[in-house]
């Protein structure tokens, strides 16, 4: 057919005007999903505070971050597993034994997970914990100074993923591999492929003194070979329990991603812990030679010790009969969590197309009733999936991975694939709302969403993904946070917030619990450091051998000494300094030329060391690096390093004396 | 006659409750000064007792180096010696005057502590020149013309720092005892010539 002009412009507009109309059928983004007036209730005039505190982990920076809810503005960075020249973290004499492990001193980690201590399952703002995933270790942070405390080390494990969670009135930290291993010694020498053999699951409880908050690892519990995931501790009703998630039930060794999603359903492991703890009591463990470094930060003498310890108690779950059984659930569980009155326990399948919720009371009868599938895993009870069930929430969305709760009986469950957050109600198990994220959201954190009395009205969603979502900064973006304010029927987003690392999982305290205990100043009469110096009167150097201790003080505006001769080549120089002030917001800063550590950072009141073996000869200057006062910049002073076997003399002053 | 050189009552117990504030006045902080700045949104503050220095004294300390003022320290007051003993004996004296009663005692009483407030105020000037005028001329920071003398009482601004000085509890009582002893040296006088008249 032979189309005339006019023919033809006529099917050429027709043609565009098809093609408009199918552009149109497009869903359009979610850009203007923010509501009206969420500049003002994020907007945190200055000078004034905010709602929440709010404790982020860093993830592979492996450090912790402090934001404020609902501004979203970083507080802190507060340095855990991975060294951090800034603060002298792990560079210092006195902080490098915080990152001995049986290894050696690993330099940097993957900080997961963060929980709060509870006393009667609510935050009691004395400590955070966290775990390492690749190292395993659990970190005690103190919320007086926001400095990591303690570390230790757990032996039997291989990716720390399923930790740090406390239980009620935090008795223990739980810690379980996500990797199962072979158990530590020289034993572990097996072909890989033998892992259903050889390999098993350890779970740790890591007991938390109530005073102090030493960590002690109480006992293990060693399992058939899975991957431990998350858990939550009972609470309420069913405190004395814990709930973890379980992957890999198909116990494959290789190419997970295919061959540990084969099964319809994994597990979740349901632990009565308490009867765990009196079977150890009872002295029914084992005794196990393992090495594991237990490290201590000492307030008093700021000054940390790493310990080694060799021995664990282990007690096999499957000699017992009572201790752990395990709850069928779809498919490739991610969290396990717990709802505020301990009744309910949320399995997250990350391959499921459901969410099933599981019944404590239900638990409780299938195994009074002995409702068991007919054979154990591994020697473990199976319930009856049917037994333990609540019921399912239907549809819910593609990839759920976690799930927090308000006050008001809501759940609400990240989905990564489908990159949204959504809102049921946990008893009639109904979609109430779902809300996009930006992108593929992974953890979630209600505030207070895992106490017992959740304090509701913010719910903040971590994205993995955040191409598009702000001004991009080559190939490597940042991960993001999403504030929602959840207080309504319907969650309405308020703020994108870049983060620190890749946060997995958060905790958010009301402000009021720590804002007034935090501590301003260390006490210098209080300082017990072995090199302290105690007032400008005992500034001095001195030398044993090649080790040359400058004892020095800083206050505003100098450093005392300032003028230091008679150092030689192949010295090692500590620098001990002490900060003589006692005023809030007073740090002094020490740095010096061709140190290759970092620099100091002392805080008032407070003694830090580094070392620095000079490698030439010449004058060295070294300054406070933290801008203390208008003279700030006149804080300084010079090293003279002369040859070796040089007979200057050792001199030391400030001032002309 | 005679009687009428004793004084009221009301007015003997006041004398007492006075000087038993007077006692108490030795533990108590006397004057206070507040320095405010940009670094210091929650302020500094200077107690002086009749003993004693109290408050942020050794920040203040710090801070004062920079424009060479002295550093303050307690040994250098011989007022901390002696004030504590002379606000004692004003105290009894309050008392012993309250139990004799005598109208004459009262007068004289009234004289000595307005002189004795009068002096301790001069002094407490004195002071506040001293250490605002006599500064180290190697001081970092030297404005030309500038002196760093707190107010006496009232706000002043000194280089970054608002200076504000006011009685504490101490002073203030010590001010009230003033007043109530003028009111019954009054009411004493009044009623004397009010009889006589």
């Amino acid at each position: 057919m032979k189309l005339k002009p006019k023919e033809g412009l006529l099917w050429m507009l027709a043609a565009a005007a098809v093609s408009l109309s199918f552009s149109a059928c497009k869903p359009k983004g979610a850009g203007s999903a923010v509501s009206g007036n969420a500049a003002q209730r994020t907007y945190i005039p200055p000078g004034q505070y905010d709602e929440f505190y709010t404790f982020t982990s860093g993830g592979f920076s492996g450090q912790m971050s402090v934001y404020g809810l609902p501004s979203g503005r970083l507080f802190r960075v507060i340095p855990v597993f991975s060294v951090d020249p800034e603060k002298a973290w792990g560079f210092s004499e006195e902080t490098k034994p915080m990152l001995e492990t049986s290894h050696g001193f690993v330099p940097w980690d993957d900080l997961h997970h963060i929980e709060s201590s509870f006393t009667d399952g609510m935050p009691d703002g004395k400590w955070m914990f966290a775990n390492s995933n690749n190292t395993p270790r659990l970190a005690r942070i103190d919320l007086q100074t926001f400095r990591t405390a303690e570390i230790i080390e757990i032996p039997n494990t291989g990716g720390n993923h399923c930790s740090p969670f406390t239980t009620e009135n935090s008795e223990y930290v739980i810690a379980a591999t996500r990797f199962s291993v072979p158990p530590d010694g020289p034993g572990g020498d097996v072909p890989i492929s033998s892992y259903k053999e050889n390999f098993k699951g350890h779970i740790s409880f890591v007991s938390v003194d109530k005073e102090t908050g030493e960590f002690n690892i109480a006992f293990q519990l060693k399992t058939p070979g899975l991957n431990f995931d998350l858990s939550s501790a009972g609470k309420g009703v069913s405190n004395g329990w814990l709930f973890i998630s379980c992957y890999n039930s198909e116990q494959a060794h290789t190419l997970q991603e295919v061959n540990a999603s084969q099964n319809d359903k994994d597990f979740i492991m349901a632990i009565n812990w308490k009867k765990a703890e009196e079977y150890f009591k009872a002295g029914k463990g084992v005794k196990q030679a393992v090495r594991y470094a237990h490290n201590k930060y000492d307030e008093h003498t700021h000054t940390a010790t790493s310990q080694i310890k060799t021995e664990v108690t282990v007690l096999d779950i499957t000699d017992f009969d009572d201790l752990a059984y395990l709850i069928p659930c779809p498919k490739s569980p991610h969290g396990a969590d717990v709802n505020p009155t301990g009744e309910y326990i949320v399995g997250s399948g990350k391959l499921a197309a459901l969410i099933p919720v599981f019944s404590f009371e239900k638990l409780q009868n299938a195994i009074a009733n002995k409702e068991f599938e007919g054979e154990r895993y591994g020697g473990v009870p199976v319930v009856k999936y049917e037994s333990a069930l609540h019921g399912e929430v239907q549809k819910p969305g593609l990839g759920p991975l976690h799930t927090e709760f308000d006050e008001k009986g809501n759940a609400y469950t990240s989905f990564f694939v489908s990159s949204e957050v959504v809102k049921w109600n946990v008893k009639t198990l109904e979609v109430l709302d779902r809300q996009p994220t930006y992108y593929s959201v992974g953890h979630l954190m209600v505030a207070g969403g895992n106490s017992k009395k959740p304090y509701g009205k913010y719910l903040v969603a971590y994205n993995k993904i955040t191409k598009d979502r702000f001004l991009p900064t080559g190939p490597e973006l940042c991960h993001s946070a999403q504030l929602f304010d959840i207080s309504g029927d319907k969650m309405e987003l308020l703020l994108d917030f870049p983060t620190i690392g890749e946060p997995h999982y958060a905790q958010s305290l009301p402000a009021d619990i720590l804002k007034d205990k935090s501590l301003k100043i260390y006490d210098i009469n209080a300082n017990a450091h072995p090199h302290k110096t105690n007032g400008e009167a005992e500034a001095r150097i001195e030398r044993e051998g090649n080790i040359v201790r400058v004892y020095m003080t800083t206050i505003r505006s100098h450093l005392t000494p300032d003028v230091i001769e008679g150092i030689r080549m192949g010295d090692e120089v500590y620098f001990h300094v002490t900060n003589i002030e006692q005023d809030w917001d007073m740090p002094h800063g020490f740095a010096i030329k061709g140190a290759k550590n970092a620099e100091l950072l002392i805080m008032p009141g407070e003694t830090q060391t580094i070392k620095w073996e000079p490698d030439r000869v010449g004058i060295f200057p070294f300054y406070c690096t933290d801008f203390c006062s208008a003279l700030h910049q006149e804080m300084s002073g010079y090293v003279r390093v002369s040859p070796k076997g040089s007979n200057v003399a050792m001199t030391s002053y400030t001032g002309n004396k | 006659m005679k009687t009428q050189h004793h004084i009221l009552s009301l007015n003997r117990a006041i004398l007492i409750i006075g000087g038993i504030a007077l006692l108490a006045v030795i533990a108590l902080p006397i004057w206070r000064i507040e320095l405010d700045a940009a670094q210091y949104p929650e302020g500094l503050e200077l107690l002086i007792y009749s003993y004693k220095l109290e408050g942020e004294v050794d920040i203040i300390n710090g801070l004062n180096h920079y424009i060479g003022m002295k550093t303050l320290r307690a040994d250098d007051f011989i007022e901390f010696t002696l004030l504590p003993y002379l606000i004692g004996i004003y105290g009894l004296a309050f008392i012993l005057v309250g139990i004799s009663a005598r109208r004459k005692l009262l007068n004289i009483l009234f004289g000595a502590f307005l002189l004795f407030g009068v002096i301790s105020m001069v002094d407490f000037w004195r002071w506040l020149y001293e250490y605002g005028h006599d500064l180290n001329p190697s001081a970092p920071i030297k404005v030309p013309g500038m002196a760093y003398q707190p107010p006496l009482i009232g706000f002043k601004q000194l280089l970054n720092f608002g200076a504000f000085s006011i009685p504490a509890i101490g002073g203030w009582i010590f001010i009230a005892c003033g007043i109530l002893l003028a009111y019954c040296v009054y009411v004493e006088w009044r009623m004397v010539n009010y009889k006589t008249s």
